[in-house]
């Protein structure tokens, strides 16, 4: 009962953007700043994945790893060698 | 910036097998959190959101109530409605593929799809991320919800960074620009300050609110009268 309440909500919000994000379309200004949601929910999302240690800021060594990563993805390096250059740098600072 | 013509859905393959390796870190939580085996696989197949799920099973896990695991898994996948508004046009015309669509968007389609250089390439990057996703999460969490405490966690191979710091790349074309750039600098500062303050899912939320109420007070202080037309 309790999951298929999440499915429901969960489904509803995709949903419920889907089929109103169409209207928006196409007009100027509001449809402006819809396009500035992504580059802030993504950097929120960015924020939360690497700092969140459950309703608190940490600094672990996920933030190394994201340091490192960004910066090769600041130089233009491609979402893979970005992902495995992260990985590898957190897993080395927990071994250490 | 226009790479070969088939990186994109390469790329997709490839988030799409890295986000597997979480489902089985899901199938594998889920299952020793008291779900059984076909509850986790129905969670993955119907809610598919991972955050959502890992949510609503860790207040299971941790012994709270339904309602709390109800409420906190809807928090975090209302994100995926902003997300939806934003690649909406991406999808069918029609009312039923743009159902079926729908249950596809989320972080790792969305961000792919508005990357991309060319509407064509997006549309294209939104399905393929999104199917491969949604297969590569409901077969790790078979495996992991089958094999259990068999096999490790995968995140202590770094995988939880390789998450943020690849998302990094699908900013960077939005921050070309002046509007984007200062959205993704106020995003980011908001979800900081909220993290401390605010249950699971509402800092993204609020960092999607602050961005556009923000670069509203900017237009409207900086450019009072220019628009007047087009209210």
């Amino acid at each position: 009962m309790v999951l298929l309440l999440i499915a429901a909500g969960a489904y509803g919000a995709k949903a419920a953007g889907a089929l109103a994000g169409t209207r928006v379309h196409g007009q100027g200004r509001l449809q402006q700043l819809l396009m500035l949601l992504p580059p802030a929910l993504l950097t929120a999302l960015i924020v939360v994945w690497t700092l969140d240690g459950g309703s608190r800021l940490v600094l672990d060594a996920r933030a190394g790893g994201v340091v490192v990563g960004g910066l090769a993805a600041w130089f233009r390096a491609p979402f893979l060698v970005v992902a495995a250059v992260a990985a590898a740098t957190t897993a080395l600072l927990r071994l250490l | 910036m226009t790479p070969s013509p088939r990186r994109h859905l390469r790329d997709s393959v490839v988030l799409g097998g890295a986000v597997g390796l979480f489902g089985v870190t899901f199938g594998v939580l889920a299952t020793t959190s008291g779900l059984t085996v076909s509850q986790a696989c129905a969670m993955s197949l119907l809610v598919f959101t991972g955050a959502s799920q890992f949510a609503a099973v860790g207040v299971v896990a941790a012994g709270g109530a339904a309602t709390s695991a109800v409420a906190t898994a809807l928090l975090l996948g209302a994100r995926n409605g902003a997300y939806a508004l934003t690649v909406a046009h991406l999808l069918p015309r029609s009312v039923l593929g743009r159902l079926a669509g729908a249950q596809l968007i989320i972080d790792e389609s969305t961000a792919m799809a508005l990357a991309q250089a060319d509407e064509r390439r997006a549309r294209q990057a939104l399905w393929a991320t999104g199917i491969a996703v949604y297969v590569f999460w409901n077969l790790g969490t078979v495996v992991g919800a089958l094999a259990g405490d068999v096999i490790g966690d995968p995140t202590t191979i770094g995988l939880d960074a390789a998450f943020p710091a690849g998302f990094v790349t699908f900013v960077m074309p939005h921050v070309k620009q002046r509007p984007g750039l200062v959205a993704a600098l106020l995003g980011g500062a908001v979800a900081v300050l909220a993290v401390p303050f605010t249950p699971a899912g509402a800092p993204v939320l609020l960092a999607g609110v602050g961005a556009v109420a923000g670069m509203v007070m900017v237009v409207r202080g900086g450019a009072v009268g220019s628009h007047g037309a087009s209210s």
